[in-house]
């Protein structure tokens, strides 16, 4: 007989402030892990993409380059390069190290939602409002997209990318999983416009946030509905889910205020963050660690499970 | 040794200390004491024996003279071009040059002038190269292919005329050489070596007889150089190693050592058979006698030379003169008997070829068939000649193509004559099909003046070649009809046209003359109805003779040109079996099923089967790629979702597109802006049924639901403040024009009662100038004046129609609180319309900033309101007064928010029953006031 398996901890909760940093970019419209955590994108709405240092909360780079505010951001696997979206119909890939911009890539008809690379950073997925999601390649010099999915009936809000699958949501209240490996297309109608839309980090769920006010967890093969995460408000705003880095709960922006964690076997509402007065626009979770990432206004905030040891909240210049 | 030796002899080497007796031996040097120095007395270091041993590096030191960098590497990259070419020489140092090194430098002649003396240090230099070359043996093989150099002394005597191989000396007679040759070399007694020139000679003797003349001098004898063929390999001097052709061909016998006739003079390894004088097995010079054998006497063979083969390239004849100065046909002895064939003289100048001449294959004629008969049967050629403006070849192969030209005889091309012989009309005819329509000759296309003047030259071209036919000749000249047109012309039309049904669009050849033509067309029907004096009948009896048989010609003509169904090139022309298909559109195949069953699935929360569809999607293949995914549709040539044509305007594509538009925006209940978070809402309570409920019924429900309240889902904060509420009015009237668009027929009620305040036209302008605006220049902030006018109307009108609706519907308290939205929305017209430039789709971001203010109006609207203010202020064309007005507008609207708020906040629903006693045309008065009130 083996030893028996050591008690499982309670999972902890991002719920201690570690930090505040004070973009100076205007509204942050998105914040971002990078591949290790160690870094966070920072999207402005004065037009530019910042990245800084998590543990210290210095900022590392400015990005300059988008003709209009910034409204995702993603970092490559092997934090060689970042592209970022923005309001100016635009996808940029930017070099991480020299800050210039790599490939500028047009095409889109009105602003652009959300970005996110693939695994290995070759292909750049970019949604927009104009309804259809982008696969821009990195490796060629072609500037036109490998493949331009418009199948949603309106503006993409969220797209997610898994080993072989990309996960659109979509303001049509359709959640769309594109399977590159079996060619298949699974459109999972959720009445209400879509707001962002997550893997879990097993890959056998589909997390999604709609403007009804609702989070679901949808089994990804089948499209049952696994939970229903209520509470919070989301009822105008483009608000950011995600699951925290072990599955264990949900996570959402909430209009009022907060961020609200859900237990996410048992739905039940399990901490209420208090981050500010205004709107939490976007969040992101630690790839590994219990480290939240939340944006409200022009402040990033970094919440971690143990408050730390010299707690103070330093103001970046 | 002695002092007074050193001056007559030479020494080398260290001498040896001279022994003295008395004096102990000296102690060996032990070795970590013994030294080695170079010649000028410096100390060597041993390095190592793999590393250079004594002699490594510059100076004692194991690097080179730039330091340990070799000097070959060069990093920079200008220099990089540049190549050096290391030599041998630069690895050796003094001793390697010295007299016992390898590369010994000393004075030598030059290559110039060599004799054929042997270079030894070349050699020596050559052997050295021979250990550390790839492969061993490569130097031989330069060894044997040595290059032709010549001394100066040769060179000399070349240009003096001398030739290589001509002896040296006066020329002489082949007899008296031969004499003086024999009497020389006859020695008897002693062994003397062989020389190459002895062999030559004697052979001479044998075989030169015949061709040498003896007016003929000859160059004398010269010794030729022999080139030694060089040791190789460790055997003694002499072996020769086993002969297997002796050992195994089993010859016996003892062979006498002839050395002035040696076995090898039939050059050749295998010997010469036919002599068979030794004895079989394993023999030779390595090999002892075996104890089987009795005779020792060849255990000693003595070789000679002329064993060896040194000659390189073909067999050597064997005799003396082959070489430079051999008479040329000597050199082609052997081409000669290959030729044995050719007897004749060959005449002077000339040689027999070498190749023989390619030999060209001949085929034979095919064999003639038995009963081949060298007869030429020409084709019936009774018509070819009738097209007398084509040209035969053309009209044969028109008649080959078509058939129509040469009449076959009907009853063939009915009967099993075959489907080929058949013209398309016939097959046509025995079809059952339909003519085609529209004009079967390319003549019918052709304006009939055009058509004349091809007519024309076509007549006066036929005049000279009717003669052409002789048929018709005979037969003109036979038949009572004068004027030349023939009778045979007659026939041939009449077979033409007889039992042919008569079709509209038979070409008129006589247009111009309508008489004429009538005259033409009864001929014609006359031919049809198989009347064989047709013509005589048809022709105009008030003409002359000349008239009427000219006339009767061209009708024979005409007749059976413009036959109808003689449209040989319209017989090569298909209609088009279909149309382009211009009004077909790509529609995905596969469409999405009914929105509104999983609308009432994802209202019960069933979701899984309902909501889930799926599709074959097709992805990129460099996408696939990108992904490392194997392409999931291998060979399908598609990309995205199947696609399959439609027709464009088929009314279910509009149905389908305005269904989704639809359900793009979002169903909502209309409360939502009031109810807390925790109310339960109309959903909620339908949620709570009994999920047995059928989905029918629940769609019903949501069906009225949509009906009743086009809000669509928004920013609704809690509280229910004017500008939000602008807001979702706002977006309300996106969701009604897009509604307005759809054509489908549930609307047309609602639209008939709609039509008296709606201007339609302005609105779709509105909603389509702005939307197209938007997207062109979303990031510019400029906004043209005439945009603004058609926002500022579109207020009121969307306020109208939000009007109407509750009007339709039953006023229940949802709707009476819309309308009073509705009306703020109109009170706030002008930061609708502000708003309305940067009207975004979907839900939208949270404002930038946002001051912490008192009470629960939500960041939004703070913003928003802000935002907007900010646009009026930029707006540098915007008419003053106008937004004075509006500013007080708002004035006068912020106070009755505040106000509203604090109410709001305690009794929402309160309020809305306070609305609830509005009447729909309290509303409609409040609305045209506020509307007259801005256009103004």
């Amino acid at each position: 007989m083996a030893f028996p398996q050591p008690r499982p901890q309670a999972p902890q909760l991002p719920q201690h402030l570690l930090r505040t940093v004070d973009c100076q970019q205007g509204a942050v419209r998105a914040v971002r892990f990078n591949a290790d955590g160690n870094y966070l994108l920072s999207c402005g709405s004065d037009k530019s993409l910042k990245l800084w240092s998590v543990s210290r909360g210095t900022l590392l780079k400015t990005y300059s380059g988008h003709g209009y505010e910034v409204l995702d951001a993603d970092g490559s696997y092997d934090n060689s390069q970042l592209c970022s979206c923005s309001s100016d119909k635009t996808v940029i890939l930017w070099d991480v190290a020299t800050g210039q911009v790599t490939r500028k890539l047009r095409g889109h008809a009105g602003k652009v939602n959300c970005v996110q690379f693939n695994e290995e950073a070759t292909v750049i997925l970019s949604g927009s409002i104009d309804g259809t999601v982008r696969c821009w390649d990195t490796r060629s010099r072609r500037f036109e997209p490998i493949q331009i999915l418009d199948e949603a009936r309106d503006g993409i809000s969220s797209v997610k990318v898994s080993q072989h699958e990309l996960l659109t949501g979509s303001v049509d209240g359709r959640v769309r999983r594109y399977d590159l490996r079996m060619g298949q297309l699974h459109v999972d109608f959720i009445s209400s416009p879509i707001t962002c839309v997550c893997f879990s980090q097993d890959g056998q769920c589909t997390l999604s946030s709609s403007l009804d006010s609702t989070v679901r967890l949808l089994d990804k093969s089948t499209g049952e509905m696994l939970g229903e995460y209520t509470g919070h408000k989301m009822k105008g705003y483009k608000l950011d889910c995600c699951l925290s880095s072990k599955d264990t709960h949900v996570l959402s922006c909430s209009e009022d205020g907060h961020v609200y964690c859900w237990d996410l076997v048992e739905g039940s509402l399990s901490l209420k963050l208090p981050v500010g007065k205004a709107v939490v626009q976007s969040l992101s979770f630690h790839p590994t660690e219990t480290c939240l990432l939340t944006a409200m206004e022009g402040r990033v905030q970094v919440w971690g499970a143990e408050p730390e040891e010299t707690e103070e909240d330093t103001m970046a210049s | 040794m002695s002092s007074d030796s050193e001056e007559d002899f030479v020494s080398f080497g260290t001498p040896l200390e001279p022994l003295e007796e008395d004096e102990p031996l000296k102690k060996p040097v032990p070795l970590h004491e013994q030294t080695v120095k170079d010649e000028k007395g410096r100390y060597q270091r041993f390095h190592g024996a793999f590393t250079g041993g004594f002699s490594a590096g510059y100076f004692n030191t194991v690097g080179t003279k730039e330091g340990w960098a070799p000097s070959t590497f060069v990093s920079s990259r200008q220099q990089k071009a540049e190549k050096q070419q290391a030599r041998p020489e630069d690895f050796m140092d003094d001793e390697d040059f010295g007299e016992h090194g390898i590369a010994p430098r000393e004075i030598t002649t030059s290559q110039e002038f060599w004799s054929s003396r042997r270079d030894e240090v070349r050699e020596k230099a050559r052997a050295v190269n021979a250990q550390n070359a790839l492969i061993p043996g490569d130097t031989l093989l330069e060894e044997l292919i040595a290059p032709a150099r010549l001394s100066i002394g040769v060179e000399l005597l070349k240009k003096m005329g001398w030739k290589e191989g001509q002896g040296v000396g006066p020329r002489v007679k082949r007899k008296a050489r031969r004499q003086q040759a024999d009497g020389g070399s006859r020695v008897y007694g002693c062994v003397l070596p062989p020389a190459g020139s002895e062999d030559s000679q004697n052979e001479d003797d044998n075989d030169d007889e015949e061709f040498a003349p003896d007016n003929v001098t000859f160059a004398p004898k010269d010794v030729t150089p022999v080139d030694f063929t060089p040791k190789v390999g460790v055997q003694g001097l002499g072996y020769r190693g086993l002969d297997p052709g002796l050992a195994l061909l089993g010859r016996g016998g003892s062979e006498h050592i002839d050395l002035f006739r040696p076995k090898a003079e039939t050059r050749g390894l295998f010997g010469d058979a036919g002599r068979g004088s030794r004895r079989g097995g394993v023999a030779g010079q390595a090999f002892g006698v075996g104890a089987l054998e009795d005779d020792d006497e060849d255990v000693y063979h003595k070789d000679s030379m002329s064993r060896y083969d040194n000659v390189l390239g073909g067999e050597e004849p064997g005799d003396g003169l082959y070489g430079w100065t051999a008479p040329q046909q000597y050199t082609k002895k052997r081409d000669k008997n290959k030729d044995a064939a050719y007897l004749g003289k060959i005449l002077e100048g000339f040689t027999l070829a070498q190749k023989a001449a390619e030999e060209k294959t001949i085929f034979p004629p095919p064999s003639l068939p038995r009963d081949y008969r060298p007869v030429h049967h020409f084709r019936p050629s009774l018509d070819v000649s009738v097209l007398s403006g084509v040209s035969p070849a053309l009209a044969e192969a028109l008649r080959v193509s078509t058939g129509h030209m040469v009449k076959e005889e009907p009853q063939q091309g009915g009967g099993g004559g075959g489907r080929h012989q058949m013209d398309s009309d016939q097959r046509r005819t025995l079809l059952g099909e339909d003519t085609l329509q529209g004009p079967s000759s390319v003549m019918e296309l052709l304006r009939p003046e055009d058509r004349q003047r091809l007519l024309n030259l076509r007549s006066s071209s036929s005049k000279p070649a009717t003669p052409v036919s002789h048929d018709a000749l005979r037969l003109a000249g036979s038949s009572a009809v004068g004027g030349g047109a023939s009778s045979g012309l007659q026939q041939e039309a009449l077979a033409a046209w007889k039992g042919v049904q008569m079709s509209s669009q038979t070409f008129r050849p006589f247009e111009k003359n309508p008489s004429k033509q009538a005259r033409y067309e009864l001929y014609l029907t006359r031919l049809k109805q198989g009347d064989r004096d047709a013509l005589e009948q048809s022709l105009d009896p008030a003409v002359t003779e000349w008239e009427r048989s000219r006339e009767r010609e061209e009708f024979v003509r005409a007749s059976i040109l413009y036959r109808p169904t003689s449209s040989s090139l319209s017989s090569r022309f298909t209609r088009a079996k279909q149309e382009e298909d211009e009004d077909a559109v790509e529609v995905s195949r596969d469409q999405e099923g009914d929105v509104d069953d999983k609308q009432a699935a994802a209202n019960m929360k069933m979701f899984g089967r309902l909501t889930r569809e799926t599709f074959e999607w097709h992805p990129d293949k460099l996408l696939c790629k990108r992904f490392n995914v194997p392409d999931p549709h291998p060979g399908s040539g598609i990309v995205g979702l199947p696609k399959v044509k439609r027709d464009k305007f088929s009314v279910f594509n509009f149905l389908t597109a305005t269904e989704s538009r639809e359900t793009s925006a979002p169903p909502k209940p209309s409360e939502s802006g009031k109810k807390s978070r925790w109310d339960v809402s109309d959903q909620e309570k339908k949620k709570s049924d009994p999920l047995s409920e059928l989905l029918s019924s629940a769609r019903q429900q949501t069906d009225t639901k949509l009906e009743q309240t086009p809000v669509p889902a928004l920013p609704a904060s809690s509280s229910t403040s004017s500008s939000t509420s602008s807001i979702r009015a706002e977006v309300k009237t996106e969701e009604q024009t897009s509604s307005n668009k759809k054509k489908a027929e549930e609307e047309q009620q609602e639209e008939e009662q709609e039509e008296e305040s709606r201007p339609p036209m302005d609105l779709f302008k509105a909603i389509f100038a702005g939307s197209s605006d938007e997207k062109s220049s979303s990031s510019s902030d400029g906004e043209s004046d005439d945009e603004e006018d058609v926002k500022e109307d579109k207020a009121p009108n969307l306020f109208n129609i939000t009007c109407n609706t509750s009007v339709t519907s039953s006023v229940t308290s949802t709707v009476t609180s819309t309308v009073t939205y509705s009306q703020q929305t109109a009170v706030f017209s002008s930061q609708n319309s502000t708003r309305q430039e940067e009207e975004e789709f979907g839900p939208k971001l949270p404002p930038p900033s946002d001051k912490v203010r008192g009470g629960a109006a939500s960041p939004g609207e703070e913003s928003l309101r802000k935002r907007s203010k900010e646009k009026i202020h930029k707006k540098k064309n915007k008419h003053r007064k106008e937004k004075k007005k509006k500013k007080q507008k708002k004035h006068k609207h912020k106070a009755k928010e505040q106000k509203k708020k604090k109410e709001e906040e305690e009794e929402e629903e309160s309020d809305s029953s306070e609305e609830d006693g509005v009447s729909t045309e309290e509303l409609l008065k409040r609305l045209k006031s506020v509307r007259s009130h801005q256009t103004r």
